[in-house]
């Protein structure tokens, strides 16, 4: 008898055991995000202007470099932080000035921001400035997206691709 | 206090699992054990897996597709078999974790095996977390852009790492490569934090007992076809994940992140972190000396080095003129003031009568003369020989069922000596206080087997009283009047005390009148004579 009641006592830790990692292995659901939203991820990285032109060196001042450092023209490293803003259908959804990233500040600025918002029609409008204006905005483009429920709309900044690209697919990219 | 609760509902629990699997295979005296069979069948599963694993964008999900669905029988199973036993991992690690704690096993010479042991965590949940990655699932996606952003929250990276999620596009095919290699890198530097971590462990038990791996297995397969591991729908980056089947023993920072934030989770992070590696050295202050060596008697025989559960002892050539080649040396960094080596020591000889009891080891706070003392004073407490009562000496270890309740309890024939480990006390003692009189009959007494607070505390004994290592119980020692007893459980204990009393009375009815060794309240002078001699040899 004791033997059997051994044998059910090693049957239940292992089924328990069992149970534990077979429950939590996947339960409880876990919801990382509201099933009745869209998220609008707004992503770049990109280098402002150079705070200070570059300006051409004396023949003084090249003297008194190096042999194997002189050249024609300094150019300052430091960047300019890089204004950005979002709008969505009319309402400011962010706005901020990047600094510069780096210890000589002259990496690029970085925007990672995600936002939750309504599913449906929007207007979207993206603003940034990476000069070295005060004010106004070296590019801007707009789009008018659909957004479904779970949907994840994503906006970039390439200068190169001639500057913000809303999602592949979607609207296009403009810039001003 | 909550410790102290928290040891108190590992014993009453492990009680119950003594009595199920026997002490032997109890599961929660094999934690790490468990942990590293769990590990091998992570490996071996894995290497099956990634056989046929694919590194790619939308192979990736494919080919985990393949395994799960059609070749379900075998690589389902495996694939199953691998989730299920990462998952024991990490069960078995955290009352590992928990369990040491509760008993206190963090302080002094054990800061290290504990310190060690925290890394070991981290690299756990790092393995499993990238495990989660390879899959390319919508959990996948979720755990990816999680915990970059929980890593460009540090702001040390020149581009934030979460960018590469964005859409497809942002994605190669040799990111899976490189997550591939981190997924097994990981594991194998686990595997080597755990070979430091094991480093100051003598005889460490890194295999369950064949019958409980047997079963663990058996679990896990029956786990694996009854629940197999499936995948979410694959990642897509225009979607945001909604529901998900989190595997809570990796994933549960994620929902904290969520609840919080990352840098909260950051913060959360280091205080455990700290706490833990610098609970060793928190009130209150480890104050057991170490084991000290008298030369003078050390013959350096090395069983105290053999037996010695930390490589605390090591033995050296001869320091002194004295005829030996070797003396035992204590490392004190090492020495967790457990005296198995005093017990080990054929010098610590409690019949010595004409020179000083210095053995060649012992603990300076518990000397082997202060035992033989103890012993004569708790011999002096019983009732006076003659009686029909027997007298019981119970040696008791301070980490098994309580001893010290016995002699208080009421009954009068029960007295107690405790050193902190059985395995310190010599058994010569046994013959000591038999042959001396000063007891009918003596119960040995320490931790469960398996759970020796010590390691070795009960193997080392029972080797000892078989006669199979050195010292040797004598053969003259009378078996039948001592009882040794290996539990937690108080219960059984004082029923193990109860049994010997009435083996004692029983054996005084079968032959009264007999001698001191033959009898109960045989000899009354000479019983005498050793309790008053006993002390002083």
């Amino acid at each position: 008898m004791a033997r059997v009641l051994a044998f059910a006592g090693q049957a239940a830790v292992y089924a328990l055991t069992a149970a534990v990692l077979g429950y939590f292995a996947t339960d409880p659901a876990y919801a990382p995000f509201p099933a009745d939203k869209a998220e609008i991820v707004l992503s770049f990285s990109h280098l402002g202007q150079r705070k200070e032109a570059c300006r051409k060196l004396t023949r003084e001042e090249i003297a008194e470099l190096a042999a194997n450092m002189r050249r024609g023209e300094i150019c300052p490293r430091e960047r300019v932080p890089v204004a950005v803003e979002l709008e969505l259908s009319g309402t400011l959804l962010y706005r901020a000035e990047l600094p510069p990233t780096g210890l000589a500040r002259d990496g690029g600025a970085q925007a990672y921001e995600r936002f939750v918002v309504a599913p449906g029609a929007h207007k979207v409008v993206a603003r940034l400035r990476d000069s070295a204006a005060d004010f106004g905005f070296d590019y801007e483009a707009a789009a008018d997206v659909a957004l479904a429920a779970g949907e994840r709309f994503v906006i970039d900044f390439r200068p190169e691709f001639g500057g913000f690209l809303f999602d592949a697919g979607r609207a296009g990219a403009g810039g001003s | 206090m909550a410790r102290r609760g928290l040891a108190a509902a590992f014993q009453w629990t492990e009680a119950r699992l003594d009595a199920a699997f026997g002490a032997r295979h109890n599961p929660l005296h094999q934690l790490g054990a468990l942990g590293f069979f769990y590990y091998w069948v992570v490996a071996v599963t894995g290497i099956y897996l990634y056989v046929f694993f694919d590194t790619g964008t939308t192979e990736a999900y494919d080919s985990v597709e393949y395994l799960t669905v059609e070749q379900w029988y075998l690589g389902g199973v495996m694939r199953s078999l691998h989730r299920y036993a990462s998952d024991g991992m990490v069960l078995m690690m955290a009352v590992h974790i928990v369990r040491e704690f509760a008993f206190g096993r963090f302080r002094g010479p054990r800061w290290f095996t504990w310190t060690t042991g925290v890394p070991v965590a981290g690299f756990v949940l790092a393995a499993g977390i990238t495990g989660y990655w390879l899959v390319w699932d919508t959990l996948a996606q979720y755990v990816a852009i999680a915990t970059s952003e929980w890593f460009d929250w540090l702001g040390i990276f020149g581009e934030r790492i979460a960018r590469n999620f964005l859409t497809p596009a942002s994605l190669d095919d040799r990111f899976f490569t490189l997550l591939m290699f981190i997924h097994i890198v990981v594991p194998l530097f686990l595997l080597l934090v755990l070979w430091i971590h094991l480093l100051r462990v003598t005889r460490p038990a890194i295999n369950p007992s064949r019958g409980l791996a047997a079963g663990t297995f058996v679990m896990l397969l029956a786990l694996s076809l009854a629940k197999p591991a499936v995948s979410h729908p694959p990642a897509d980056l225009a979607l945001v994940p909604t529901a998900l089947q989190l595997d809570w023993f990796y994933l549960f920072p994620y929902p904290l992140m969520d609840a919080t934030s990352y840098g909260a989770v950051w913060g959360m992070t280091l205080c455990v972190t700290v706490v833990l590696v610098a609970l060793p050295w928190l009130p209150p202050r480890w104050r057991a000396a170490p084991a000290v060596v008298h030369l003078e008697s050390c013959n350096g025989c090395a069983r105290c080095a053999d037996d010695c559960p930390y490589e605390a002892i090591t033995m050296r050539p001869r320091s002194d003129n004295l005829p030996f080649e070797r003396e035992a040396a204590v490392d004190p960094a090492l020495c967790t003031a457990c005296g198995i080596c005093a017990g080990a020591c054929p010098t610590a000889m409690p019949f010595r009568r004409r020179s000083a009891l210095v053995p060649g080891i012992e603990l300076p706070d518990l000397t082997i003369d202060d035992l033989r003392a103890r012993c004569a004073a708790a011999s002096a407490a019983l009732p006076a020989t003659g009686k029909r009562e027997p007298r019981i000496l119970v040696f008791g270890c301070r980490h098994g069922a309580p001893v010290e309740g016995l002699a208080s309890s009421g009954d009068g024939g029960v007295a107690v000596v405790t050193q902190p480990c059985t395995a310190g006390i010599p058994p010569s003692f046994v013959d000591y206080a038999l042959s001396r009189g000063l007891a009918d009959g003596v119960v040995v007494a320490g931790c469960a087997e398996g759970d020796c607070e010590y390691r070795f505390g009960p193997d080392w004994t029972d080797q000892r009283f078989a006669r199979r290592r050195d010292p040797y119980l004598r053969t003259r020692v009378p078996r039948d009047r001592l009882a040794v007893v290996w539990t937690a459980d108080g219960k059984a204990l004082r029923r193990a005390v109860a049994d010997l009393k009435a083996r004692l009375a029983d054996m005084t009815t079968d032959a009264p009148g007999g001698d001191a060794r033959g009898a109960v309240g045989g000899d009354a002078p000479a019983v005498a004579a050793a309790a008053s001699s006993g002390p002083h040899g």
